[in-house]
């Protein structure tokens, strides 16, 4: 398993970093949309190898919060329920952002113990080292550590 | 963490006196080893646990304390309702109600020897566990709410078990004051088919062979014996708990300026006892509480049938359930006065000593067993409320090892097929459906759990009765 991955399009890239009992996701990319996608896909690769997941089916999400931070940790809860709710996995994000709304759509396939080999369930995604930031040279970052 | 910063008490308690916006000093009882290897994450997070409103006392760490979420795992802290006090989510954590409960079978572990295989493969393919694993219940709104209001007692009623298991459960199998109607939608629709599923990460059901007793008097009205073998379960509200824990931390983050509360750390959310909020989320808690026993219970009836079909006449009764992700209302005696207040157990056992009026009447004398999980190639424990750990941490005691190390330091360093063969060799079969969780979870990631118990005893928390060592572990 990797502990990075992404795509060569503007640099987006997800990264996992170290919690004692837990586990951070991060996500870095050109704009904050795509640093989101990246951190849901980061979050997809603590449960298995997001290249395994067949982006087959199509689930729209829709959330809300007041600030950047807070609203990193409602997408990736919405996709927790998500997961949890439709026993399913996501390989695809496309996030699109309205001020303090979001509105995505994950793709992804039913959980396969045998072509997944799932290693945890994500109970929630949690304040702890939570950051959303833009760096100098423009690139977003959004990063958070998952309950596991 | 820097010792330098702590008051040595006694070779297992230290103290930080009050600082800044602390109201009350912090107590760590751990042993000098134990404290050094503590991050010190503990430090900070307990020192933040004792500035919130309301709080009684001290905030507390046990000897297994690690990084948590606001509250470090294996926190402590009571609050009084009428002094301001605050119930924090934070607290209780999003695995609410998680804990352990331990069955014997009656049976030894030379009995048991030649059916071990066999017995950790039923206990595999039987006992729903892992990602998307769904239980033996698909629940409709009447039936999810009846079993929040119900818990344990529900599940007996649906004939998972008996009436004589409520007794050896705490608050008797169903927590009063659960509100469905607090429990939104979400949360509901997480657990539909979840009710009788162990989940994944630390949680798992072991067949351990009782190795040691330490109290010959608490053993035996525990009925525990060496060499026989005892069934533990480790799981909690699964997904309904984690749903009620994200919901309410965002709501709490959100309305505590709104109630004066100045957060020094978001997942210290936290909200007035005495307010809508607050009365909301212990609502919803207990609810979730309610479904952490009823969870248990099903795993218990599914754990019945295997052993039933491959041992007839085996019956396996239960020891005690505990929950170690709480926040209760309880009576506690301080500075002479009996208070009523909201204890928050995060990753901590509640540890009642003998006498206590909430023990069914058998254990009444000898006090509450404490279940103290240990990591799948290492031991647990079972230990017993004292007398002395009453006017210590509100009756609470470690709740396991705790980790030492990251899941991808764990990785690193282990290979699931590798770690399943070598416990295997050691006579520990691992059945699980993912080697990279088992490599996760693999022992020499968790504290020594062994030197945790021992620094419990010590400082009086709880008393060591017996050893369990373990021969089968289903993981999640």
């Amino acid at each position: 398993m990797n502990q990075t991955g992404g795509t060569a399009m503007g640099g987006a890239h997800w990264a996992h970093f170290p919690h004692q009992a837990d586990m951070g996701v991060r996500g870095v990319g050109p704009t904050l949309a795509a640093a989101f996608e990246q951190a849901a896909l980061a979050m997809t690769a603590v449960v298995t190898d997001p290249a395994s997941v067949a982006p087959a089916l199509a689930v729209d999400i829709d959330c809300e919060a007041p600030d950047d931070e807070l609203l990193l940790v409602d997408w990736l809860n919405a996709l927790i329920l998500e997961m949890a709710a439709r026993h399913m996995l996501f390989s695809r994000f496309e996030v699109g952002l309205d001020g303090r709304h979001l509105h995505a759509t994950a793709w992804g396939e039913a959980v396969d113990i045998e072509k997944h080999q799932p290693v945890v369930e994500i109970k929630g995604a949690t304040y702890t080292e939570l950051k959303v930031v833009r760096d100098e040279s423009g690139r977003w970052l959004a990063q958070c550590v998952v309950d596991v | 963490m820097d010792l330098a910063q702590l008051k040595q008490v006694s070779d297992v308690e230290w103290r930080i006196a009050p600082f800044g916006k602390m109201r009350v000093p912090a107590v760590i009882y751990a042993d000098q080893a134990l404290i050094s290897e503590m991050d010190d994450k503990v430090f900070e997070q307990i020192t933040n646990v004792a500035t919130l409103p309301g709080i009684v006392q001290a905030a507390y760490a046990m000897p297994d304390a690690h990084w948590g979420y606001g509250f470090p795992i294996g926190g402590v802290a009571a609050f009084d309702a009428d002094a301001g006090g605050v119930v924090s989510a934070g607290g209780v954590g999003f695995d609410i109600s998680c804990g352990v409960r331990t069955l014997h079978t009656g049976l030894k572990a030379a009995d048991i020897a030649p059916l071990k295989q066999r017995l950790a493969d039923r206990l595999f393919t039987h006992i729903p566990a892992g990602v998307g694993s769904t239980g033996p219940l698909r629940l409709d709104a009447g039936e999810m709410d009846a079993m929040l209001r119900g818990g344990a007692r529900w599940a007996v009623e649906h004939g998972y078990g008996s009436e004589a298991d409520l007794d050896r459960i705490e608050e008797h199998g169903c927590m009063a004051g659960a509100e469905p109607n607090r429990v939104s939608e979400h949360a509901k629709r997480r657990q539909r088919d979840e009710i009788g599923t162990l989940g994944s990460g630390n949680h798992y059901l072991e067949l351990q062979e009782i190795v040691e007793i330490y109290d010959t008097k608490a053993a035996d009205r525990f009925r525990l014996r060496q060499g026989e073998v005892v069934v533990s379960i480790h799981c909690g509200s699964r997904g309904l708990g984690h749903q009620i824990g994200t919901e309410f931390l965002k709501q709490m983050v959100i309305s505590a300026p709104g109630y004066g509360i100045d957060l020094p750390d978001r997942e210290l959310a936290c909200a007035p006892i005495h307010s809508p909020v607050g009365q909301a989320y212990l609502g919803a808690m207990r609810a979730a509480v309610n479904c952490a026993l009823a969870n248990r219970q099903v795993i218990t009836h599914l754990t019945r049938k295997v052993f039933a079909d491959l041992i007839p006449g085996t019956h396996l009764s239960l020891i005690y359930d505990v929950s170690h992700n709480t926040c209760k209302e309880e009576w506690h005696t301080v500075d002479g006065q009996t208070r009523r207040l909201y204890v928050h157990r995060k990753g901590a056992t509640r540890a009642f000593g003998p006498g206590h009026p909430s023990l069914p009447g058998e254990l009444r004398d000898i006090g509450q067993p404490v279940l103290i999980g240990g990591s799948m190639g290492t031991a647990s424990y079972i230990l017993v409320g004292t007398e002395e750990g009453m006017s210590r941490a509100f009756s609470s005691a470690c709740h396991g090892a705790g980790r030492s190390m990251s899941r991808h330091q764990a990785t690193r360093q282990w290979h699931g097929r590798a770690l399943v063969d070598e416990l295997a060799s050691q006579g520990i079969l691992i059945r699980s459906p993912s080697l990279r969780g088992v490599a996760e979870e693999a022992p020499g990631a968790y504290k020594d759990v062994s030197a945790v118990v021992e620094a419990a005893d010590r400082a009086g928390l709880a008393r060591k009765v017996a050893k369990l060592k373990p021969l089968v572990c289903i993981k999640g």
